[in-house]
């Protein structure tokens, strides 16, 4: 069904408000595009490729361990292949990836017309690129990071890993940090003030929601992070001995510092995947998600516990007994948010009028992996197994259907839900079928395993093992089903290709779903909407009120956008959207080489960038032309 | 409230969604089927106090879980199967009981005596069947365990530690470069060894045996092979262990082991490497001085034969690449006489 909602494409304003918005194809226009959907599918197109090279990774890994004594790869390469699987996983694709789709949707989601910030969302999607592209140009230099991704010391210092190593590391993370933060503060702003008319906080789609959740996690934690890395980068390069405790220094302050990010991360990662979840099931359901104000609550006191919780990965470290009872009760308190929306969603399908779709298996199949996550999660809050089983394959399992299951697999919904919109084109739906099953058996028959294989007792991080120990059917089975797995993303990849191909012209709403980005072409026009619409309900799409307004109202001109006010969605009015602009280009590519001269211990270099960032940025920030009146001219004839 | 109607051909029937439920249920059989398996290092086959806590603990949250993903299963195949029949209406109503009762009410009721029995178990691990009988000061080096009894002094080992069975034994826990975890699956979860800190865990072997450790914290290149033996006997054949391992190497009982102790003095092996009653007194490797009678070799990267003795003293960075010991020159006429003295070092 398609909902015709867009005015007539004839009429002269739609026409004028084309040119305001059109770019012309070119190189200069492609490095200075400030449109969030180019940004967005740039986002998820190289967080996807990293996907792929992380993939690799973890294929040569299974094969490594497939069996015991196995010679594949030196002791030297596997450090450095499960560090780069598990740095790029968490820091290069999946919270990019997330961010790609929140870049995309959210403004298509609240009726926006951009980003809030477009320009500084350009910068952020080229420092991301900068930092991914250091990081794993330094692995094919065979001096990628090796220290593990949580990158403990005293290991990590300069005396055990004397290398380029470490460095590449903690400045890789850094230079990425800048651009997770200005990614997370722009969602937040984008939500809180440029929703369309009468969408109030009670009418904000789930995926926003969690957006929102991942970016303020991200803005609280994310510093932690950086405050490490930077601590760590002056240990290494300038003998300032924060982590050395022969020294005066604290080697746990690093552990702290990191799990503070760290837990918090999780949920920076996971919580956009629920939202997705909860942005699929509706359309396939037929109905909205059940207790919607329960799962906004869920939301957010996920966000707010998940700072609460860091200690439980350091349940072997020989803290005190007090600290070990707080920090597992606050690690069991949360599963129950994550359990109202399991019911949430489970109450939305036995309410609903299900209709079967690759979207919606693969969010069925998220609900079983990340219901088996949780439960293992559980296990971890409580201290004793913890302590038995940390670091062992039985939490490589757990995090697994955690990450795998619980994020990936809403991602792949999310894919094949939103290809329609990111391309449209319509995507083969039996090649979707087929993707689903292999990767959903794939992905069972790799990570069950290794819940044996760790309460049998294999450690994590090993580059091999003996034999004998009981282990071995349990590590082929799993290298087996990396195969199986591999083999299922590979039928997604294809799928998208084909459908981007020679699929067929998707319908501006192929789902009959019930969010703003199906009331707008396919893929959407650069200014997304032309009558910026009237909301008057959760489900704006379904509702007859809004899809009058939307069909009926006036078209705003211009290249603007319009604000409007935080909680209730009440308009503020017109505000005039920035330009494409070659600045954040500019600024990134600066930063970029700031990176490269403290890595190379060029200081000449990263001052001389530095130099031309602080340019750029002056440019960029240099106040525009003030009329008289503006700039405070007194009028004429008033002077004594 | 009016649902929008979608104008499509009939839903296609559920294969797909039984398929999926029978397959989570497989899957669980599978892990049920393969914890009935022990092994050396299994944490299902607890020897010791602290590891039938943990042991306890599992099986007790695992049974929940499985209730609990049965219960998940049920509504999920209701929800599919329901589909089948086409005259099902999508529903209204906000389902706000359902998800208290069954996401918040529920689950506080059982994970609050979970709760409970997680504190009374981590308060249990800090009571040991009895007062701590012997202690053990165990050092982790980049890759290889140092274990020394600070009450009989001299007696130091390497790889391998040996307890009364029975009675309580309290570990000293360091490290001398980065961090390390002590981790006897059979006996005790794991206390890691961290720069700057000293931990402690209680060891309590409930019968006699050997139980496999290994270093469970990322240690660096050859973390793969920090691998230790705890051997827990009777506590006269412990005893007369402890005072053989006080005691200072044998004197050479042949010429050849007289020619190979003079060849370790003289070499670099005596520069790395201790053997108590001899010159060599080198503190950057293990001590050697019972090395004859010890489980394996670079801490279990090799069996401790002959052979395998040979190819590592000529050159172990073929067997345990990475490690600190670099190859050795030792002539080939002398490396027989060395081989045969390291043996019987007992």
């Amino acid at each position: 069904m398609t909902v015709q909602t867009e005015p007539d494409q004839r009429r002269p304003e739609v026409a004028e408000l084309e040119h305001a918005w059109h770019e012309r194809p070119s190189l200069r226009t492609w490095l200075s595009t400030v449109d969030h959907k180019r940004i967005g599918r740039r986002y998820m197109v190289t967080a996807g490729v990293f996907f792929a090279i992380a993939g690799v990774d973890a294929i040569i890994m299974r094969t490594q361990l497939s069996r015991p004594n196995n010679g594949l790869v030196t002791p030297e390469e596997f450090n450095q292949l499960f560090t780069m699987h598990g740095t790029a996983m968490i820091f290069l694709f999946a919270t990019p990836m997330f961010f790609g789709f929140g870049n995309f949707l959210v403004p298509l989601m609240v009726g926006a017309r951009d980003m809030a910030f477009p320009r500084l969302n350009a910068f952020g999607y080229w420092v991301f690129l900068g930092a991914g592209s250091v990081m794993f140009i330094s692995q094919f230099a065979g001096a990628a990071p090796d220290g593990g991704w949580f990158a403990y010391v005293p290991l990590t210092d300069r005396p055990y890993s004397p290398g380029r190593n470490l460095d590449v590391y903690a400045l890789g993370l850094l230079f990425l940090g800048v651009s997770t933060t200005i990614g997370a503060i722009n969602f937040i702003v984008t939500a809180l003030k440029m929703r369309a008319p009468g969408m109030s906080l009670n009418r904000v789609p789930l995926f926003v929601w969690a957006m929102v959740g991942t970016s303020f996690m991200v803005v609280f934690a994310l510093p932690a992070l950086n405050l490490a890395n930077a601590m760590l980068f002056l240990d290494r390069r300038f003998g300032t001995h924060f982590f050395d405790p022969t020294h005066g220094g604290n080697s746990l302050l690093w552990q702290h510092l990191f799990w503070v990010f760290g837990h918090p991360d999780v949920y920076i990662i996971v919580m956009p995947a629920l939202g997705i979840v909860s942005s699929v099931l509706p359309g396939f359901c037929r109905r909205g998600v059940a207790a919607y104000p329960l799962m906004v609550l869920a939301l957010v006191t996920i966000a707010i516990i998940s700072f609460g919780v860091w200690v439980h990965h350091m349940f072997a470290t020989g803290l005190p007994f007090l600290s070990y009872s707080f920090f597992s009760a606050a690690s069991t308190l949360i599963t129950i948010p994550s359990g109202i929306q399991i019911f949430a969603w489970l109450a939305t399908m036995l309410r609903g009028r299900i209709i079967a779709g690759v979207p919606f298996l693969f969010a069925v199949g998220f609900i079983v992996n990340f219901v088996l996550g949780g439960f293992t999660g559980v296990m971890f809050a409580m201290t004793v197994f913890d302590q038995q089983v940390t670091d062992s394959y039985f939490v490589v399992a757990h995090f697994h259907y955690v990450l795998f299951g619980g994020a990936v697999f809403p991602l792949l919904a999310g894919v094949y839900y939103w290809l329609p919109k990111f391309t449209g084109r319509m995507f083969h739906n039996g090649l979707g079928k087929w993707a689903f099953w292999l990767v959903f058996i794939g992905f069972n028959t790799t990570f069950f395993p290794m819940h044996v294989s760790g309460l049998l007792g294999m450690p994590r991080r090993v580059y091999t093992y003996p034999t004998g120990l009981g282990w071995d059917p349990w590590n082929l089975l799993a290298t087996i089903g990396a195969y199986v797995l591999a083999l299922g993303l590979i039928l997604v990849a294809t799928g998208v290709v084909q459908a981007i191909r020679r699929g067929p012209a998707a319908p501006d709403d192929p789902w009959g779903a019930d969010t703003l980005e199906w009331a707008t072409s396919s893929p959407p026009r650069p200014y997304n909407f032309a009558v910026i619409p009237q909301v008057h309900s959760l489900h704006p799409v379904w509702d007859e009120r809004s899809r009058e307004a939307m069909a009926t109202g006036d078209v705003l001109a211009g290249h603007r956008a319009v604000l409007t006010s935080e909680l209730d969605g009440d308009r503020e009015g017109p505000v005039e959207m920035p330009e494409s602009s070659l600045l954040p280009f500019a600024a990134a590519l600066g930063l970029l080489f700031v990176v490269l001269g403290l890595l190379w211990g060029q200081y000449w270099l990263a001052v001389l960038a530095a130099f031309a960032v602080f340019i750029t940025l002056a440019r960029w920030l240099w106040p525009p032309h003030r009329t008289p009146e503006e700039a405070g001219v007194a009028r004429e004839g008033r002077a004594p | 409230m009016r649902w929008p109607a979608r104008r499509r051909g009939t839903p296609p029937p559920p294969r797909g969604a039984a398929a999926l439920a029978l397959a989570s249920l497989a899957s669980a059989a599978t892990v049920l089927a393969g914890c009935s398996t022990g092994g050396p290092q299994s944490t299902l086959d607890s020897v010791g106090f602290g590891a039938r806590r943990a042991e306890g603990l599992f099986w007790l949250m695992f049974w929940i879980s499985m209730a609990v993903f049965v219960e998940v299963l049920a509504f999920l195949g209701w929800a599919l199967l329901r589909r089948r029949r086409h005259t099902v209406r999508a529903g209204g109503g906000d389902a706000t009981g359902f998800v208290v009762v069954l996401g918040v009410a529920i689950p506080a009721v059982i994970l609050l005596p979970v709760y409970g029995r997680n504190l009374a178990d981590l308060d249990a691990l800090a009571r040991p069947p009895g007062a701590p009988a012997t202690t053990v000061e165990l050092i982790g080096h980049q890759w290889w365990w140092e274990v020394r009894y600070p009450e009989r002094p001299g007696a130091v080992t390497a790889n391998e530690m040996h307890i009364p069975a029975g009675r309580t034994v309290r570990v000293l826990l360091r490290t001398a470069d980065v961090q390390h975890s002590f981790w006897v699956p059979q006996l005790m979860p794991k206390t890691d060894l961290i720069a700057g800190k000293v931990n402690q865990t209680l060891l309590h072997a409930d019968r006699p045996g050997t139980y496999r450790a290994q270093c469970a914290e990322y240690c660096g290149k050859q973390h793969a092979f920090m691998a230790l033996v705890v051997t827990a006997d009777p506590v006269d054949r412990f005893e007369a262990w402890l005072a053989r391992a006080a005691a200072p190497a044998p004197a050479p009982t042949s010429q050849a082991e007289q020619r190979g102790r003079a060849v370790f003095e003289g070499g670099a092996c005596a520069s790395c490497h201790t053997v108590r009653g001899t010159t060599a007194h080198g503190t950057v490797g293990p001590d050697l001085t019972t090395i004859g009678s010890r489980w394996s070799i670079g801490a279990g990267a090799v069996p401790n034969d002959r052979g395998h003795l040979g190819g590592w003293v000529a050159n172990s960075q073929t067997v345990k690449p990475g490690n600190y010991m670099p190859p050795q020159p030792v002539p080939a006429s002398d490396l027989p006489d060395l081989l045969t003295y390291l043996q019987s070092l007992r």
